[in-house]
């Protein structure tokens, strides 16, 4: 029986598609997500050692500031607002709008380049309000 | 021809008993997570490297401390069940499938109990 199932053709899978717009924000939505669901630990452990005291919040906001800690957050910066310039996406399909094959497409664009401008924008901002 | 009740048609429920549910929880956190995550980037971008007295004193604020619960609770909701779709979709061995969707559960409550505390803790005693 198994071996029945094996040798059962395949549809085409994902390598065999040239990749599109839509379809790598569509991906991305979901690698992103899962990023960012990781992510949460950073959040826990700034928010735990802020209540832990200075002196271990001083060593962790020290580790987040170094060369490597600011490359890590200046990607979930990025992550998080790509992951919710594609959340805005969806929901406007939710509502019943942009579903027109250009326009979608448009839509992907402006996803990627609307999160990589916002994310320098609120580094640029955050190191100007210092 | 369609089988059904006219009781479950009414309810719509399907054979789960959940309905739409999961789609809804996931559009309401959805929605939900746009001002408080906007928020959370522009107080992080605020004190970022700031001292930590002034961190403190920033979070001690009733309406910082429960905007930030608010943060945690609906990002946390809105990642364990887009988590659930993912393993749901990518892991086919009922065993490993159930134990993943039970450790998603464990780290979304772990994550958020200690958010929480943090949270609380800076709030009440600082």
């Amino acid at each position: 029986m198994t071996n029945v199932t094996r040798s059962r053709p395949l549809s085409p899978h994902l390598q065999i598609y040239k990749p599109i717009p839509t379809m790598v924000m569509s991906i991305m939505h979901r690698i992103t997500g899962g990023a960012l669901y990781f992510g949460t630990i950073l959040v826990a452990w700034w928010l735990i050692a802020a209540a832990s005291g200075a002196a271990y919040y001083d060593w962790v906001s020290w580790l987040f500031g170094t060369l490597i800690g600011k490359v890590v957050l200046f990607g979930y910066t990025w992550v998080l607002i790509h992951h919710m310039l594609g959340g805005i996406r969806h929901l406007i399909w939710d509502l019943g709008y942009g579903y027109e094959k250009h326009f979608a497409t448009r839509m992907a664009k402006a996803t990627i380049i609307g999160s990589a401008t916002l994310t320098l924008v609120i580094w640029i901002v955050g190191y100007l309000v210092r | 021809m369609d089988m059904r009740t006219p009781l479950g048609k009414v309810r719509g429920l399907g054979s789960a008993k959940e309905g739409t549910d999961h789609f809804w929880r996931q559009r309401l956190t959805a929605v939900a997570n746009l001002p408080l995550l906007i928020f959370f980037v522009f107080f992080v971008a605020r004190y970022a490297g700031a001292p930590h007295a002034e961190v403190v004193a920033a979070l001690s604020n009733p309406f910082v401390a429960v905007i930030m619960a608010f943060v945690v609770t609906s990002a946390l909701v809105h990642m364990r069940i887009g988590m659930q779709v993912i393993i749901e979709d990518y892991v086919h061995a009922e065993g490993a499938k159930i134990a993943l969707l039970m450790l998603n559960t464990f780290f979304a409550i772990a994550i958020g109990g200690l958010c929480l505390f943090a949270i609380l803790k800076i709030a009440f005693a600082g």
